[in-house]
């Protein structure tokens, strides 16, 4: 799938040139079929500055497993990732030209608000508290929270169990203001980051800890025997792609974008080379056009 | 300011918890600086070592090394804390503890030569002349700097706030997330608190300053 | 170096000496022993683990994982810091000149300033510039970084001033000078002088503030540390925590060594002689026991 990509990105990248060099470069280049996306959009839209500029700024986390790591060489990879390229590509940007930003659960919003990225794909739940501030295309996928316990623990079995219990999430996270509001009985333990909360599960000096499923899973899979899953999600969290708010036409683009990645079948390819390591392949979410 | 207005019970849980990882650290810090000041001018010379070492090792690691010492490395170690508040204080108050060293240390030094010359001209031993006449002395110069280090350790407690205990500045980050369109205001509304405890502080160390300086 | 503390030790005490120091190794090793055994029995000394240095697995080599701790990570720590520290001095400096004004209406909001600044954890400093502000990561940093120390630094310079013989400035007006001039060509850079001690334990104290930058996601050494952490899996976490905190302490210890060495060569050069350094140090500790 890169070759294919990188042949997209070598002939707009053509197109772009000789269209340059005629010196008209609005609509009238209709390149071969294969290639959709340079001419065609609207001038003065987000789509056309983006794809004008060859390149796009991409706010991803680079600590969540499976979605969005980064290595020691500098390289992000993830499910996140990959529809990040997905999107740029249909941009006319190829992956190399994508400057990853990575953002953390406090700074998604105002680095939206000030432009600091063009999009950010980063397990970033949709909710309307965040609407607020900032518009969402997708979900492109479904998450749940769900509870991780040490693979020896029976006492725990899903939310309900976890009154009296100390839960470790992430401070400033979705999840931890779950478990808050809704499960107040229990005891949550603020840690910096999901990961942290591996050792004092580890060590006894919290029963269990709580996030999305898929980070979790990703915890179980870096960590064989040592943890499990229980219980059902107890929660929806539809990943959205953030992008400024009152910008509809750069967000029903992407939304045009997923639908058709999600038809094409290179939506499953992206899970397959990430997260399907893993976890199963699940169904596509329905894209939400509010 | 609605998110701080109804936030106020939360944003005084974490004022309070706050204010006794400061004072409880503090505490243990001042004992564990006094003893170190005073191992670093001992006449035995592995006590000496001891202190510097200690000293030179602490004041060049970041807090949140040391931190993850405390909370990850130590129940390696063999002793797990029943509790996040436990290794939150101890990293604290054995950072905290290099700094009060060094400003007892430099207070000692302040102590005119005559006193100590007469003290033990007198016949007394080291640990007297330590006890009766240079620490006393001392005390009055050390006040401030140990002021300045206290309004330091409230600083520093924020870090905790990234450790499992949810102090002000943990919920400061609690609260920006659950209000992203108020997030100016929370954030001011946790500084206010800081300086709750920092401005008086200041205030105080410059008085006994200045008392110091006019007494001296 | 002898004490006027205590008498230069016998032939008996230095005995004793000798023996308390042997109990103490022989203790200190025994700890030491204990530590490793109780790390051994969870295999954290198993080589496999400290192979992610020398021959990392998932693809990576272990220039890569040097690379992304010393280059980029080490360097974005030092990066941070060489920039705050040249703001910071800067605005410290303002600060400290606007603070010894003869005006009130300067003076008073300059003491005001720099007492707010002070008493401001520098996490949350930088996070407000961030989340607040919508500065860059960088900028945020630099931001926290920059607003404490050089009300810190303003401090400091102000201390040195004020520990300076009151003959200086007596002399620098009786042949004319003003009072700017006064400050500019004969305070401050005997001031300076004397506080370079304390400045460069502030520079130190910066450098290793640098790492609360990882809270807001900066990727200094320390968030290297957790990334490569979190890439190569929890299981390795000792590991990095080991060499991370191995290269913080070296560096700063080079620096914390190099304020010594400014401290000595102080002493022998200032102005006034033993003495006056001494009690500049008082000065300077007073002014910086924030310095942590």
């Amino acid at each position: 799938m890169h070759r294919r990509r990188f042949a997209i990105a070598a002939i707009a990248t053509t197109a772009a040139l000789v269209l340059a060099a005629c010196g008209d470069d609005d609509d009238d280049g209709e390149a071969a079929p294969t290639v959709e996306p340079s001419p065609e959009f609207e001038a003065g839209s987000t789509m056309a500055e983006l794809n004008e500029a060859g390149s796009i700024t991409v706010g991803t986390k680079f600590d969540q497993p499976l979605f969005g790591l980064v290595g020691p060489d500098g390289v992000p990879v993830g499910f996140d990732v990959e529809i990040a390229k997905i999107i740029a590509g249909e941009l006319g940007i190829d992956e190399e030209n994508i400057e990853w930003v990575e953002t953390i659960s406090a700074n998604r919003e105002p680095f939206i608000q000030d432009g600091q990225v063009d999009i950010v794909v980063a397990t970033y739940t949709i909710n309307d508290e965040r609407k607020q501030v900032v518009d969402f295309a997708g979900p492109y996928y479904q998450a749940g929270q769900m509870i991780m316990v040490l693979e020896e623990n029976s006492d725990i079995n899903g939310p309900d169990d976890l009154a009296g219990k100390t839960v470790c999430s992430a401070e400033g996270s979705t999840p931890a203001e779950r478990i808050r509001t809704e499960y107040p009985e229990a005891t949550l333990v603020p840690a910096g980051a999901y990961s942290e909360c591996l050792e004092p599960l580890r060590n006894g000096q919290v029963d269990a800890v709580t996030t999305d499923n898929v980070i979790l899973s990703g915890f179980i899979d870096q960590n064989p025997g040592e943890f499990k899953l229980v219980g059902e999600p107890f929660s929806e969290e539809p990943y959205g792609i953030g992008l400024e708010k009152g910008d509809d036409d750069f967000r029903s683009f992407i939304n045009d974008v997923l639908e058709e990645s999600f038809e094409d079948g290179r939506w499953e390819e992206a899970w397959e080379a990430t997260a399907g390591a893993v976890l199963e392949t699940p169904e596509p979410p329905t894209v939400d056009r509010y | 300011m609605d998110a701080v207005i109804d936030n106020l019970p939360l944003y005084w849980a974490g004022f309070r918890t706050t204010l006794s990882l400061t004072l409880i650290s503090g505490a243990i810090a001042l004992v564990a600086g006094t003893v170190l000041g005073a191992l670093r001018v001992s006449p035995v010379a592995p006590l000496r070592w001891l202190g510097t070492t200690y000293v030179e090792l602490v004041r060049n690691t970041p807090l949140t090394l040391v931190f993850i010492f405390f909370v990850f490395v130590v129940p390696q170690l063999g002793y797990t804390p029943g509790s996040f508040f436990i290794p939150a204080v101890m990293a604290l108050s054995v950072y905290t503890a290099a700094f009060v060293c060094e400003a007892v240390r430099s207070g000692v030094n302040s102590v005119g030569v005559g006193q100590a010359e007469a003290a033990r001209a007198v016949g007394l031993t080291f640990g007297q002349t330590l006890q009766a006449i240079i620490l006393p002395q001392a005390l009055r110069t050390v006040i401030p700097p140990l002021i300045n280090i206290f309004i330091a350790l409230t600083k520093n407690s924020s870090v905790a706030g990234g450790f499992f205990v949810a102090e002000l500045f943990g919920t400061g980050r609690q609260l920006a997330n659950a209000n992203p369109a108020d997030v100016v205001a929370v954030l001011v509304g946790v500084a206010v608190f800081y300086l709750i405890i920092t401005i008086p502080s200041g205030i105080l160390a410059a008085r006994v300053e200045r008392r110091v300086a006019f007494a001296r | 170096m002898s004490s006027i503390l205590y008498d230069a030790p016998g032939p008996r005490a230095r005995r004793r000496e000798l023996l308390g120091s042997a109990v103490a190794g022989v203790v200190v090793l025994g700890l030491l022993y204990y530590a490793y055994r109780q790390l051994d029995s969870r295999d954290q000394w198993e080589p496999e683990r400290w192979q992610v240095f020398t021959d990392p697995p998932l693809s990576q080599s272990a220039e890569d994982v040097w690379r992304s701790l010393l280059v980029t990570g080490l360097g974005a720590t030092l990066r941070a810091a060489a920039v705050s520290a040249v703001i910071a001095a800067v605005v410290g400096l303002l600060l400290a000149i606007a603070r010894m004004a003869r005006v009130r209406w300067v003076r008073w909001p300059t003491t005001a300033v720099i007492e707010f600044f002070r008493g401001l954890p520098v996490v949350l400093l930088m996070f407000f510039g961030v989340i607040a502000l919508g500065l860059p990561i960088f900028s945020g940093v630099v931001f926290g970084l920059v607003i404490y120390n050089s009300a810190i630094i303003a401090e400091i310079l102000r201390a040195g001033i004020v520990s300076l013989p009151t003959g200086q400035s007596e002399a620098a007006y009786a042949i004319g000078l003003s009072r700017t001039q006064t400050l500019l060509t004969i305070l401050l850079p005997q001031a300076v002088r004397r506080m370079l001690p304390s400045l460069v334990s502030q520079l130190v104290v910066l450098l290793k503030d640098t790492s609360l930058g990882f809270i807001i996601g900066y990727a200094e050494l320390l968030r290297r540390l957790q990334q490569n952490t979190q890439f190569f899996g929890q299981r390795y976490w000792f590991q990095f925590f080991v060499v991370g905190a191995a290269i913080y302490i070296a560096v700063n210890f080079t620096l914390s060594r190099l304020a010594v060495w400014l401290e000595r060569r102080g002493t022998k050069k200032a102005a006034g002689g033993v003495a006056a350094a001494d009690q500049a140090e008082i000065a300077g500790t007073r002014a910086t026991g924030a310095e942590l």
